[in-house]
């Protein structure tokens, strides 16, 4: 978990939109990393991240030491959508992925909506900040080895036969939000999905992080992160 | 007080910071970090008489130092350039160029006929170095022969500066840059990028979905450097020098081997606010060393 301390008072930040960060310095790396936005403290100017350890860019951020100054760019990209019309709404998330689905409960709460967060992950370990979740959502988990909540992917639990929902928002590895998708579309629910394909500005210039779409190619970072998945080939 | 200003042999710029096609989109995409009234000029993205929706994804592989990108070329064509985007930047207060690239020869003199005749665009960057579309690109930008071509097919019906952008994939750049003078060039810019590769060796495959892409960083700047020096000593219309300018000690460096003025790329995804940055920057240089104008740097290495 990484918090971001602004000296400046935070713009609006909408759940869904992510930031660009990069330790600079680093020695092995050269361009800023897309990372969702976790939570938001108004209060004290303060952003919250996980950061996964995946790669060199994430390792020099994980290992920037407390105190020290990155470069970060943000908000960027489109959020997910929130509609106090929607009786019913799930957020399904993935291990890490599932960040932006804290801010996103949030922001339903505040906005008077009751969200149910499902989250997977393939041990107990992979489910993080279950508590965090409970403040603004009841939440529902699957792991793959059974070890927490109901064993097998988000897309076999039990939930799928016992409600409908107005709404799903997903968050997590491709191959997991496709299966949701797929849900979705079979029950022909509106659903929406962060993709996170590889970012080098972040604003739309480069054209490097684009997704075929069935409007051509999109840059993620701009048009995205966050697509209805109506807009997509899957 | 250091003058600022470069004259581009007619094109008169602020100041010798411009930022590179393709890492600038339309500028608008950086409104929010900089005032264009700061730079020399912008270089909108590579525009094609049709448009192109440029390869599949993966398009980018970062490499140490610098990154691999194979766009494509992705453009809505002139067309949609001059409807939709035109109105929206033709009043920034700074020298809006447009890049022109295409796959025949009669795509480039289309497209950079029609841009001609935008008011508020005072030059283009003619792209016959881009690595990474099958046709056209960087196949007339490889031989003297392709460069005559092009060039003297464009400057018969474009009449205002004409910059033509050489690519680094040669055995010497110096001989296309004279063909590029020779045919009518107003000055040439350079480097674009180098073809290279990256594999994903635990996949065994290639991480840009073209296999090959073109390299842009800071990792190609010493190369970039070499060949804006031997341009300088052979040609005599300006040279625009870019390949991994990151600060403005770069920048110096490039005019002092020869550049007139310089454009900053792959820079911008790091700090979008680097070229004003590194406008400011060659001013405190000139201040420090006791120039009092900017375009004393040019050529100014003492070998």
């Amino acid at each position: 978990m990484l918090v971001l301390h602004s000296q400046d008072e935070l713009p609006d930040i909408l759940p869904g939109q992510f930031v660009q960060v990069r330790a600079d310095g680093a020695k092995n790396t050269y361009l800023r990393r897309p990372i969702s936005v976790h939570d938001v403290d108004y209060e004290h100017n303060n952003i919250t991240l996980l950061v996964q350890r995946v790669g060199e860019g994430t390792k020099a951020i994980c290992d920037s030491e407390i105190g020290s100054v990155l470069n970060v760019v943000y908000p960027l990209g489109n959020g997910f959508s929130v509609s106090s019309d929607w009786k019913s709404v799930l957020l399904v998330g993935g291990g890490i992925g599932a960040a932006p689905l804290l801010y996103l409960a949030k922001v339903m709460k505040i906005k008077g909506l009751s969200p149910l967060v499902l989250l997977g992950g393939k041990t107990k370990n992979d489910i993080i900040r279950i508590d965090e979740y409970r403040k603004y959502a009841d939440v529902m988990i699957t792991t793959d080895d059974g070890s927490l909540g109901e064993k097998g992917f988000v897309s076999q639990h039990s939930v799928w036969n016992l409600r409908e929902f107005d709404h799903i928002a997903v968050c997590g590895p491709l191959p997991m939000m496709k299966s949701v998708a797929a849900i979705a579309r079979q029950k022909n629910t509106d659903c929406e999905v962060s993709l996170e394909n590889m970012m080098a500005c972040g604003l739309g210039a480069c054209l490097c992080c684009v997704e075929n779409t069935k409007e051509g190619n999109l840059c993620v970072c701009k048009e995205g992160p966050v697509f209805n998945i109506n807009r997509l080939l899957w | 007080m250091v003058n600022t200003t470069i004259n581009l042999k007619g094109l008169s710029l602020k100041n010798p910071v411009m930022t590179a096609s393709g890492t600038f989109g339309y500028g608008e995409e950086y409104a929010d970090f900089i005032n264009f009234s700061d730079l020399g000029g912008i270089i909108v993205k590579g525009t094609t008489l049709n448009p192109r929706q440029g390869n599949p994804y993966p398009r980018m592989a970062e490499t140490p130092s610098g990154m691999l990108n194979a766009v494509g070329l992705q453009n809505k064509g002139v067309r949609y350039f001059i409807d939709e985007i035109y109105p929206r930047i033709k009043d920034f207060d700074t020298n809006v160029i447009v890049n022109v690239s295409g796959s025949t020869m009669d795509d480039y003199v289309q497209a950079a006929e029609m841009i001609g005749e935008l008011e508020h665009i005072p030059a283009v960057e003619l792209n016959v170095s881009c690595p990474n579309v099958k046709q056209g690109g960087m196949a007339f930008g490889v031989t003297c022969s392709g460069i005559e071509q092009i060039v003297s097919a464009v400057r018969n019906v474009y009449k205002k500066h004409l910059i033509v952008k050489l690519s680094p994939n040669v055995t010497n750049i110096a001989e296309l840059a004279l063909a590029a003078e020779a045919s009518g060039a107003d000055s040439v810019s350079l480097i674009n990028t180098m073809l290279g590769m990256a594999i994903d060796a635990e996949k065994r495959r290639p991480k840009l979905s073209t296999v090959t892409g073109g390299l842009s960083g800071a990792c190609v700047k010493p190369v970039a450097l070499r060949m804006v020096w031997q341009v300088y000593k052979a040609v005599k219309i300006p040279v625009i020098g870019l390949g991994g300018i990151s600060n403005a000690t770069d920048a110096v460096e490039f005019m002092l081997a020869g550049a007139s003025a310089v454009e900053i790329g792959t820079a911008n995804f790091i700090d979008p606010a680097v070229s004003v940055k590194v406008a400011k920057g060659i001013t405190e240089y000139c201040e420090r060393h006791g120039f009092s104008s900017v375009s004393d740097l040019t050529g100014a290495l003492e070998v």
